[in-house]
């Protein structure tokens, strides 16, 4: 077996006194799509924002490509290949949409390939090549989640975090939204780990899971096997 | 008419000068939500770095065989030296304090305040500095009005700085990051950018501006005192208020109408006053529209 490109070890963090995770542990391996469900507040996005660095690991280690990363500062990590899409989608509002692509390939020196990638971006959403020269705060929420994927693709990623992808979004928008995200993975190779609370979206575009329940990992299967599961099927699917 | 015109000329120097030190205020604020007290401090740091640099090439002749050599030295390291100093005032006095509460940094930054002007008085001593005064004499006459030589290179100088500015934050690679740290600095981290970098560079710029201004106020009125920061500083926060705190453009434009109303008061209302109108102003913006003129809103801080 290959060894896992993200894992987390008994990871423990929190913001102040309130502790948010309290021993988290998962693998992703290379190629993977994994999803984190779990219910509003049960620490999926703390979990991306730990490895991202931002909020800082109290106990553990967040483990990347066999480096231990929670040591270093959040802005090193994108230029090593982990890049994080955040709720929210967080667009510089008043950049505009190509200064907002420019930007999210802020570390790399080579500008014909920026260019280059700038065009696929375009390419591949059409609707930001059309609107690249408006602020990113006048973009829909759709728009804006895909000048948000598209940023993160700036960066080169070989792991992608996407936090709450679907959130806010019309569910026309969302199927095309699932349908990058899959070709990210497929043509790219990029892998994913996704946090949702829409749990069957997620657990149908990914290859398997972990629920999350007050900041501990509770279960850990295939997505087929989750999907399946009856427990699974009351708590987040809403049966 | 003619009273009119001198004023006006002499308006736009000053206000031009005004707009160069509140750059510094509003950038900063921008950036990290923190008024710099100690700002102005940068500017008389500005002036004192001129006036030794100036006297020095004076003293060796070097000022009547290459004067624009000179002046543009003296220029560029009063604005490098600057520069570093409140790079460094914002690694002691600023970045510890990053995640504590606003009024611990700004209380902070009126200590560094008190410190740099008492280390200013305390080495240069409490007395005016005049500066070498055979530089730019003259200028044109046009029947009443006149316009020195001094004039026209202070306003030159305050277009070249602003211009430059304005390519550097708004054309730019580093200014777009700039903006983006001022907008969100959680995602520009997550994009590569790293805010303490930026900040620094902020606070870097914003000194360079103060300190050019620092060496014109100098040059215009002929010396330095250890307090010169207190006034003109208070002038220029004034005026980046009045453009609305953290918009480059309303600081520019803030400073221009403060420098106007400043002449323009002691000019025809009463000079003993020159230094209220500027206040006058302050509270009426503070009163009638605290996000001033370019300003959205309170929370809607921009670069």
């Amino acid at each position: 077996m290959t060894d896992p490109i993200l894992e987390l070890k008994d990871v423990h963090s929190g913001y102040g006194s309130i502790k948010a995770l309290k021993g988290i542990s998962l693998r992703v391996y290379p190629g993977e799509v994994v999803a984190i469900i779990g219910a509003n507040g049960a620490g999926k996005s703390t979990t991306l924002m730990t490895i991202c660095g931002i909020v800082k690991a109290e106990r553990g280690q967040v483990i990347y490509k066999g480096q231990v990363i929670n040591t270093l500062l959040p802005e090193k990590l994108p230029t090593l290949g982990l890049c994080q899409v955040p709720e929210g989608r967080r667009i510089f509002p008043r950049l505009t949409v190509m200064e907002n692509l420019r930007l999210g390939a802020f570390y790399r020196k080579d500008t014909d390939e920026i260019l280059k990638d700038i065009q696929k971006a375009y390419e591949m959403f059409p609707i930001l090549g059309e609107r690249k020269n408006q602020e990113g705060g006048t973009l829909s929420g759709g728009e804006q989640q895909m000048l948000a994927i598209a940023r993160a693709l700036m960066t080169k990623p070989k792991v992608l975090l996407l936090d709450e992808p679907s959130l806010g979004l019309a569910p026309i928008i969302v199927q095309q939204i699932f349908n990058i995200i899959d070709r990210i993975n497929k043509e790219d190779g990029t892998t994913i780990l996704l946090v949702e609370q829409n749990a069957n979206l997620a657990l149908q575009a990914a290859t398997r899971g972990y629920v999350v329940e007050t900041g501990q990992i509770t279960l850990e299967d295939d997505s087929t096997s989750l999907l399946a599961n009856p427990k699974i099927r009351a708590a987040y699917l809403g049966e | 008419m003619d009273y009119f015109i001198q004023q006006l000329i002499n308006g736009i120097t000053l206000g031009g000068i005004y707009a160069l030190i509140a750059l510094g205020y509003t950038m900063v604020y921008g950036v990290i939500q923190l008024i710099n007290f100690a700002h102005g401090e940068f500017f008389a740091a500005g002036g004192y770095v001129g006036v030794i640099l100036l006297s020095y090439f004076a003293g060796r002749g070097l000022m009547e065989t290459h004067p624009w050599i000179c002046l543009g030295m003296s220029f560029m390291l009063t604005m490098g030296y600057c520069a570093f100093l409140a790079m460094g005032v914002e690694k002691v006095a600023y970045l510890p304090l990053r995640n504590q509460s606003r009024l611990a940094a700004l209380l902070s930054a009126l200590g560094v305040s008190i410190f740099l002007s008492n280390a200013l008085m305390l080495t240069q001593g409490v007395f005016d500095k005049p500066y070498p005064g055979e530089l730019f004499n003259g200028g044109w006459e046009f029947g009443l009005v006149t316009i020195s030589y001094l004039q026209v290179m202070i306003v030159t100088m305050t277009i070249v700085l602003l211009v430059s500015l304005n390519i550097l934050v708004f054309k730019t690679k580093m200014g777009m990051a700039m903006r983006a740290t001022a907008q969100d600095k959680t995602m520009s981290a997550l994009v590569a950018i790293g805010s303490n970098r930026i900040i620094s560079l902020t606070f870097a710029i914003g000194a360079g501006l103060a300190a050019a201004a620092g060496i014109m106020v100098g040059l215009y009125y002929g010396s330095v005192r250890y307090d010169m920061g207190f006034v003109p500083g208070i002038k220029a926060f004034s005026a980046a208020v009045l453009g609305g705190i953290g918009n480059i453009t309303g600081a520019m434009l803030g400073g221009l109408i403060i420098g106007m109303v400043e002449i323009f008061g002691a000019g025809y209302i009463s000079g003993q006053y020159k230094d209220v109108f500027a206040f006058i102003i302050l509270i009426a913006v503070l009163y009638f529209k605290p996000t001033g003129i370019m300003g959205v809103n309170v929370d809607d801080t921009r670069v």
